[in-house]
């Protein structure tokens, strides 16, 4: 089942007396959400993810715009029409309610022609129980689970009734570095699985970056790239996107253009062809940094962090606009680092170019 | 060694606080138990006969005492059910309002903070009849062409309407500050999810919303059952001190007049009386606690 956001703007009303305009909490957002596909709403706080996924299973109404599951508008269907499922942050499972009893709970609910006797919503629930692996654990109440196991429970119950859209709320936040992985994982297999059109929101750029098909990346209710991870990771549209994206992240530095020549710290350190003279932001990938003897961009080397395959290379630059930069470089030129100095040059497709002002991506051509 | 020198300090510290315990809560109810079974108690001599169950004989033979213990028991069969469900049904009414809900929330806990004495007052002027004038319930009820009738001072279902109503509306404050404290505290997810997945609101309520706060729901059966057993001033409130005359007495209010009443200085029975209310409310919470058993969850 495809999804359609045309145009969905959702607003709230000030809190604050004093400025009485409402807060955009979601602007714009026209996106077709193909079918069967994993998509991750990935931003910072506050950036209007979680917003957008309550508009899509109705528990916010848009302020303006219209929604679409495949050809159906459900802008105005109440959630219960709308035939989603959906895995709150907390899991929501119903305390007092044992495993099976909280996968039959949806069940349950089916009324007139949808109704299933007794033996067919317990043959549904095992099923949805069998998918996430937690038939062995049906007859436990929530708080005897783990975390991990508690977050499957929320999946089996939102997948039960074969929902047209599953939805996920920062799903793996509540879990620890390592079932972090083990349930990413587990989330890309349900999905292949069951092909249900599945939406997550989260705000750890790995995460979204690992498991999805798509990305969404927003910002202050504004959506700034859609594509797919290694896409967006590649071809960042904007400086906030190309910061956003990326462990270690990328480093920033205050540069200009001239004559067709990028430089930093007055040296020229890349050919950029076409590009007008102007000052500019300039982005660069940790791995789009060449140890050379007497590269362009020269660092005051403060350290190196030996991480077995590669090395990350810490030094300093006066133009940079992060504290230090880190360069990921093999480890075999490990014995080139050498103090006080550490000289560099740098791949052009992991540089990107920004407008100092707007923030915007300066394209220049690739040779 | 040195745990030893804690244990000391530890009680030393304790000392104020057990020497208070132990003259005013641990004395005197060794003390009623001693009254209880002395004979032919007499206070002025300070002397008796003989130990046993005479007093207890005696009470459960006093007719005032029976009629106490009927009175007692019909206003704890009435008011705990009544005033908990009234209670949850509003506090359900004032979570799902908005506006002014903090003005209705102010109105309904005005009782608990009112003076008894001052409650009992309005209810008397709400529902009296004297040869001069009616109360504004017996206005209503000839406003409807009926006959006026004697709540203070008339037949016995009229008198324990009044009273139960006063009860109802005396405790129902708490109740509802406890619940709607309870429901707010029922985490929004859950209705959430329940609302995703096509839930009733009939199912929400039972299946998610009544689970939820059944701890404290349990707790105001449970206080409240007591409370009710021990109902005195209430009864004062409206009938004034002569309970026994009015055919409205507690079985606290049995005690009391076996002490102070006209028919005071039997300290004997008032224990006797004190044990078997003690005796009730004690088996009663064990009930309540057999049965709420599993079915509330923590």
């Amino acid at each position: 089942m495809k999804v359609v956001l045309q145009h969905v703007t959702k607003q709230f009303p000030s809190l604050n007396k004093k400025s009485p305009e409402p807060v955009t909490a979601v602007r714009d957002f026209d996106y077709e959400i193909p079918d069967g596909k994993l998509i991750g709403l990935l931003g910072p706080s506050g950036c209007g993810k979680s917003t957008t996924l309550n508009m899509i299973c109705g528990l916010l109404k848009p302020s303006s715009g219209k929604i679409f599951f495949g050809e159906d508008d459900v802008t105005d269907l109440p959630p219960e029409n709308r035939g989603v499922g959906m895995v709150f942050q907390n899991y929501a499972l119903y305390p007092h309610l044992t495993v099976r009893q909280n996968i039959l709970f949806p069940l349950q609910n089916l009324k007139g022609k949808d109704k299933l006797s007794k033996e067919e919503m317990n043959a549904k629930a095992e099923e949805a129980a069998r998918l996430v692996q937690i038939d062995a654990l049906l007859d436990r109440k929530p708080a005897e689970m783990s975390g991990g196991q508690q977050q499957r429970v929320a999946i089996a119950r939102a997948l039960v009734k074969r929902p047209r859209v599953l939805l996920l709320d920062e799903p793996l936040s509540n879990l620890d570095a390592r079932l972090r992985l083990q349930t990413r994982e587990e989330i890309r297999r349900i999905q292949r699985e069951t092909q249900i059109t599945t939406i997550f929101v989260t705000h750890d750029q790995e995460e979204a970056m690992s498991i999805s098909d798509q990305i969404v990346v927003m910002q202050a209710g504004e959506v700034h790239q859609i594509g797919r991870p290694q896409d967006v990771y590649d071809d960042p549209r904007n400086l906030f996107v190309a910061k956003f994206l990326g462990t270690p992240p990328i480093n920033v530095f205050n540069g200009e253009v001239r004559d067709g020549e990028l430089l930093i710290g007055g040296s020229a350190v890349l050919a950029v062809p076409g590009v007008k003279a102007q000052k500019v932001t300039v982005g660069v990938r940790p791995e789009g940094f060449v140890l050379e003897k007497d590269g362009p961009l020269c660092c005051s080397l403060q350290g190196v962090e030996v991480m077995g395959r590669d090395i990350s290379v810490v030094s300093t630059h006066p133009d940079s606009l992060n504290v230090t930069i880190r360069s990921i470089i093999s480890a075999e030129n490990m014995a080139e680092v050498a103090a006080p100095d550490v000289r560099f040059a740098l791949k052009p497709f992991k540089v990107f170019l920004f407008d100092a002002e707007t923030g915007e991506r300066i394209r220049f051509p690739l040779s | 060694m040195e745990g030893n020198g804690n244990n000391k300090k530890a009680w030393l510290y304790l000392l104020p606080a057990l020497v208070f315990l132990g003259v005013f809560m641990v004395y005197p109810l060794v003390d009623v138990v001693i009254y209880a079974f002395e004979e032919k108690f007499n206070f002025a001599s300070q002397t008796y006969t003989g130990v046993g169950w005479y007093n207890f004989s005696k009470v459960l033979h006093d007719p005032y005492f029976l009629q106490a213990v009927k009175n007692t028991f019909i206003i704890v069969v009435i008011t705990v059910p009544l005033s908990t469900g009234l209670a949850l049904l509003i506090s359900l009414g004032l979570s799902s309002i908005k506006p002014l809900k903090q003005a209705y929330q102010t109105v309904f806990f005005l009782p608990y903070v009112t003076n008894t004495l001052a409650v009992g007052l309005v209810f008397m002027i709400l529902f009296k009849k004297t040869a001069y004038s009616d109360g504004m319930v017996n206005l209503l009820i000839n406003a409807f062409g009926g006959e006026s009738v004697d709540f203070i001072d008339g037949p016995y279902w009229a008198k324990m309407l009044v009273m139960c109503l006063y009860t109802v509306w005396v405790v129902m404050p708490f109740k509802i500050l406890i619940l709607t404290s309870a429901l707010a505290s029922v985490n929004q997810d859950y209705y959430n999810a329940a609302r995703i997945d096509g839930t009733s609101r009939g199912r929400i309520f039972t299946r998610i919303t009544l689970p939820m706060i059944s701890p404290m729901i349990f707790y105001l059966v449970i206080t409240g059952f007591i409370g009710a057993f021990k109902a005195y001033a209430d009864e004062v409130a409206i009938f004034g001190v002569n309970l026994d005359e009015a055919g409205m007495n507690t079985i606290v209010g049995y005690v009391y007049n076996m002490l102070y009443g006209n028919s005071g200085g039997y300290p004997s029975y008032a224990s006797a009386a004190a044990l078997i209310l003690f005796l009730i409310v004690f088996t009663i919470t064990v009930i309540n606690l057999m049965l709420s058993k599993g079915k509330v969850s923590t």
